[in-house]
């Protein structure tokens, strides 16, 4: 008979310990201050957006994004650990509190931000979906697809947008769907399929990654509208606004001609947006529940967007991205961030 | 079981120390226990969705799903609802769990026969078969199988032929499809009356045999009239088939059936892992007949192949059966790995995409468990059944 | 097969004897040699050209191989990230140490007479998870700390298997119990439990687990990926032992329980002093067997992000880099598992055939 009362208190125990500490509701900011880091959900490698090297050390324009945050919290860059989910895993990860933030080339669209119980804080990069083909079968433009076998990535918008793409043109297609893009690359080079469709800027990466890049070529078209960005659990305002305003400062500490190298220099500058971006005057700060040179120490140990640009997908870089349309306003982009004041 | 100890006391045994009573209390307790855990559980995860706006409810079924399948057993297109992903996903887990059992079930009966043959060569390289494919995980076997068989087969251009009707290249194997014409429906009604035809022979067989113990040759009889009757409607009814056969359209192959890379890397790999298991299974089965069963049967008179039917096979059944059943479930679940080679199975397509794009987690994921749930409790009934119709009828 | 113990006399047996009596003993079963020998003989030279002679194994990088055969030299240059994941190089001996100690612990047991090795294997089952426990994470004792996230490979790997098995024996003894009770609905509650866990592929559970689970739980109430995977697996694998155990508890003679309860015991020592410890030495060929199992089932955690060895190698061989390694990369993954579970499995065979001895009824 005592077995029964050790496995009831063994249940007890158990559901003790759901109980224990429901009346614990902190906000997103309390908690990642005491963790003492910022967990974030980046990709599981993916050049130029979020890749661990070998010692597991990432880099990327959405670890950069995860990075200026941890470091507008704690002033320390390096106060993050990173999560990498499959574009499958992603929403729940981020749903079930397991990361406070996603960083992770993820799309903005209405469902994602109204049913999901998601937000979306802002745009890091503006893409757009296209094709990346085998030489071999002679095709020039996406409208010749007809028929064509498709590797794709599960769990993404690229998965709906090519299916209305081929059923607007009239034509047929296969998918073929894997869980990660390092299949999706595994599969079009041993020829399962003719074409490999992606955000643009990945399909660069990922033509990078064949054994013979030259074999495939990226198709002219764009198929549709891809603004990435990092995204926040809906239900704490502040944790957004602190996620979606570190990103404008990087923004326009752009525009402004602040740089990780002049930051410290800024400080003295007279200029009223510089001061007020770098926290001298008027404590922007304290409203979002932040130390006052928050910006501060963003630009300086992360830098402002262009540097974040050039330095993970730039023209210099591997995937060699031009700016395009992720220029900023002022230079014919569209990139445009609501001021600090 | 401490009851007497307890009764001998004169006093009687004050309520605390009644075994009855303390498992009632334990049992109570137990319950209570669960339920609360099981309620907070639940109330933890409803207020959870609530405070982070995760819809939920079962509503999504019915919106648009907007995706493709490469392969589905029922009709599908992007314009249909999640709900239809979910059938797709299940038919599609079912028919490479069906063809892997079969296909295990045959090469694993071969291979475990082989294991005890008295070819020294034969029974050696079984045993290098089973020793090397059990002790190797099986999501790597289908890693290799996929990317390794893959790599080997020539472009949709080059595709190995034959006779102009059959494709192989890394796109799949395309064979011709049979296309059923007006008329086809008497070949099914002789197929019908075929089968009567032979159970009806069986009974009389056996009653033959009981009464006057001549043995009909029921089984060859049998095969001749399934064969038979069904072929001779086909051309009475002036051949009511066609076939589709595949052509080069474009980048790929139309029309016929379609085997896709992805299907047959996993049914290799599914029935060539559960082969090696079910190989040792046979083994054991058929060597836990005594001798003596196989003597006596000798000294009946039976030949070797009535030995092996009546006797041996019987009886190495009832062995085989319990440990059969768990690797025919093993096998069943093993098939969601095909998620990992994006062959469009429940876990891959229901609790990968369709999760993904409506973002509702514990609806899609109850749903799923609850369907490997019910394939597991179905497999085990039927074997059950299977094996009580087998075991030992103590009279 | 049994034999019996007297042998017949020993026949001269010359090759060519040997060959017919085994080989070519009918027509037909000379017919299956000859068919079998030619795969063998064709498939076998290839593959051993392949891996060995014309394979390249040293060298300094891609351009190194030739091309010819296996390019064994990608295997090499990995071979760190294989087995360590991202554990930093300067700390990797506490890793080796814990191998080590791994290896100290569980080779005697596969030496018949090595004195003590009972006490080994028990230091393996309860000192070693718990020197682990403050050797691989580190953050104590002033050892630097290594986040999980780091940790990855062939060690990764063995951990999860480890301690899966570790943790799931308690549970799974206790689960075994309920299932054997009288009380109904400790019976009812311990059955659904192992039908359920059972009936659920291990993909689904890790799903769970990884991204799911603090759903259910509390608010701030949040546990590591790793230690999320952990939990999956524990639950899973202890519906399994649960079963194997119940095997071992029914093959108990009734006349143990009833000498039990006869000399008066309650029910926690019957079962601990009576029952459970023949009943758990009975099935240590099972536990082994479902060890087995289970250590080839961690490979399912690479598809929820975790790098055990065989993410790892699934990681690399898309490195541009290297080109068309997979087949090296798969071989050496097989070989790492094979060389464990075929070693495993002949300890619980032998194991199994010394056991068998006592208990036949």
């Amino acid at each position: 008979m005592n077995k029964t009362k050790s496995i009831v208190l063994g249940m007890a125990l158990v559901s003790g310990a759901f109980a224990a500490s429901s009346a614990m509701a902190a906000t997103t900011l309390e908690n990642v201050k005491e963790k003492g880091h910022l967990q974030c959900g980046v990709t599981s490698g993916l050049p130029g957006f979020s890749q661990p090297d070998e010692k597991g050390n990432w880099t990327g324009i959405d670890v950069d994004t995860c990075r200026a945050v941890a470091a507008a919290v704690f002033g320390d860059p390096k106060a993050v650990e990173f999560t990498p989910l499959t574009a499958k895993e992603r929403f729940t990860a981020l749903q079930s509190g397991e990361i406070d933030m996603l960083s992770r080339n993820t799309t903005w669209t209405l469902t994602r931000d109204a049913s999901l119980g998601l937000n979306f804080a802002g745009v890091n990069y503006y893409d757009g979906q296209g094709f990346l083909i085998n030489k071999d079968i002679g095709v020039d433009d996406a409208t010749q697809l007809d028929g064509a076998t498709v590797c794709i990535q599960s769990g993404t918008t690229t998965e709906l947008n090519l299916s209305d793409y081929f059923r607007a043109k009239g034509m047929e297609f296969k998918p073929i769907v894997f869980d990660t893009s390092e299949q999706t690359v595994q599969g079009f080079s041993a020829g399962r399929c003719d074409v490999l469709t992606s955000d643009r800027s990945q399909l660069a990466a990922l033509r990078s990654k064949l054994a013979d890049p030259e074999s495939a070529k990226i198709l002219p078209n764009t198929i549709s509208k891809e603004p990435l960005g990092p995204v926040v659990r809906q239900g704490d305002d502040q944790w957004f606004n602190i996620v979606k305003w570190v990103l404008s400062v990087q923004i326009n500490a752009e525009e402004l001609g602040v740089t990780s190298a002049n930051a410290d220099d800024m400080l003295k500058s007279d200029n009223p947006n510089i001061q007020r971006l770098l926290g001298t005057d008027g404590d922007m700060g304290a409203k979002l529940g932040l130390p006052a040179d928050f910006g501060h120490k963003v630009v300086k140990l992360v830098g402002n967007y262009g540097e974040m640009y050039d330095r993970n997908v730039g023209p210099d870089t591997p995937l060699g991205l031009d700016r395009g349309i992720n220029a900023l306003w002022t230079e014919g982009g569209i990139m445009y961030a609501p001021p600090v004041r | 079981m401490k009851k007497q100890t307890v009764d001998s006391k004169p006093a009687g045994p004050k309520p605390w120390y009644d075994p009855r009573v303390r498992s009632l209390f334990f049992q109570v307790v137990a319950i209570a226990a669960v339920f609360w855990a099981g309620w907070t559980l639940v109330e933890n995860t409803l207020s959870n969705m609530e405070s982070r706006g995760i819809s939920t409810g079962f509503g999504f079924l019915e919106e648009t799903a907007g995706f493709g399948i490469i392969m589905s057993l029922v009709p599908y297109d992007a314009t249909m609802s999640y709900g239809r992903t979910f059938w797709v996903g299940l038919t599609n887990t079912l028919l490479v769990s069906v063809m892997g059992i079969i296909a295990a079930t045959l090469l694993g009966f071969l291979i475990g026969v082989a294991r005890l043959s008295s070819n020294w060569l034969v029974a050696k390289v079984s045993l290098f078969y089973i020793e090397v494919i059990r002790n190797i995980p099986l999501l790597l076997q289908i890693f290799f199988w996929y990317f390794a068989v893959l790599g080997a087969l020539p472009s949709p251009r080059q595709s190995i032929e034959v006779g102009g009707t059959m494709f192989l290249n890394n796109r799949g194997l395309y064979v011709p499809e049979p296309l059923t014409q007006d008329g086809f429906g008497l070949v099914w009604g002789a197929l019908l009356v075929a089968i009567a035809a032979v159970v009806c022979i069986r009974i009389w067989a056996k009653k033959r045999q009981l009464a006057t113990g001549q043995i009909f040759p029921t089984f060859k009889v049998g095969v001749a009239i399934l064969v038979l009757l069904p072929v001779l409607a086909y051309f009475v009814a002036g051949s009511p088939l066609e076939w589709e056969v595949p052509a080069l359209k474009g980048f790929n192959f139309g029309g016929g059936i379609t085997i896709i890379p992805e299907l047959a890397a996993l049914w290799l790999a599914l029935s060539l892992y559960t082969a090696s298991f079910i190989a040792e299974i046979v083994r054991s089965g058929i060597l836990s007949v005594s001798k003596g069963q196989t003597e006596a049967s000798k000294a009946l008179g039976l030949s070797n192949g009535l030995t092996l039917r009546l006797v041996v096979i019987p009886q190495a059944m009832r062995v085989i059966i319990p440990p059969l059943t768990s690797q025919y479930l093993n096998l069943a679940k093993n098939s969601s790995l095909a998620t990992a080679i994006g062959y469009p199975d429940l876990v891959a397509v229901f609790m990968g995409t369709t999760l993904n794009q409506t973002g509702q987690a514990v609806e899609v994921v109850a749903i799923t468990m609850a369907v490997y749930l019910t394939i597991s409790l179905s497999i085990s009934l039927f074997m059950n059944i299977y094996n009580r119709a087998v075991a030992i009828k103590e009279r | 097969m049994t034999e019996s113990t007297m042998k017949p006399p020993k026949k001269a047996l010359t090759p060519v004897k040997w060959m017919r009596e085994h080989l070519f003993s009918t027509w037909y079963n000379a017919l299956l040699t000859v068919v079998v020998g030619y795969l063998v003989v064709t498939s076998v030279g290839p593959i051993l050209n392949w891996a060995l002679f014309d394979a390249d194994f040293l060298g300094a990088d891609a351009s190194d191989c030739s091309g010819a055969g296996a390019c064994w030299l990608f295997i090499d240059q990995r071979l760190n990230f294989f087995i360590y994941g991202f554990y930093p190089d300067e700390l990797q001996w506490r890793v080796d140490l814990m191998f080590l100690l791994l290896a100290v612990a569980f080779v005697p047991q596969f030496i018949e007479r090595f004195p003590a090795r009972k006490w080994f294997g028990i230091f393996g089952m309860t000192g070693l998870p718990v020197i682990g426990y403050f050797l691989i994470p580190g953050g104590l004792f002033g050892l630097e700390a290594v986040e999980s996230t780091k940790w990855g490979g062939l060690m990764l790997t063995l951990i999860l298997a480890y301690i899966g098995i570790l943790a799931s024996l308690p549970i799974g003894i206790l689960l075994a119990l309920g299932r054997r009770s009288e009380m109904p609905i400790i019976r009812g509650l311990s059955v659904v439990f192992i039908e359920v866990w059972r009936a659920v592929p291990l993909i689904t559970v890790l799903f769970m687990a990884s991204v799911m689970l603090p759903l259910f739980l509390p608010e701030g109430m949040n546990f590591e990926k790793l230690m999320r995977a952990l939990i999956g697996i524990t639950l899973w694998q202890s519906a399994y032992m649960a079963e194997v155990i119940r095997g071992g508890l029914q093959a108990i003679p009734r006349g143990q329980y009833e000498a039990a309860d006869a000399l008066g015991l309650g029910y926690w020592r019957k079962m601990g002093l009576v029952v459970l410890p023949q009943a758990l030495k009975l099935v240590i060929p099972g536990i082994v067997n479902t060890f087995i199992a289970l250590f080839k089932d961690t490979t399912l955690v690479l598809i929820i992000g975790l790098f055990d060895v065989l993410g790892t190698v699934q990681s690399t061989v898309t490195d541009p880099a290297w080109q068309n390694v997979a087949v090296e990369g798969y071989v050496f993954v097989a070989f790492c598992f094979w060389i464990f579970c075929f070693g495993i499995s002949r300890y619980s065979q032998n194991l199994e055939r010394k056991l068998d001895t006592g208990h036949k009824t």
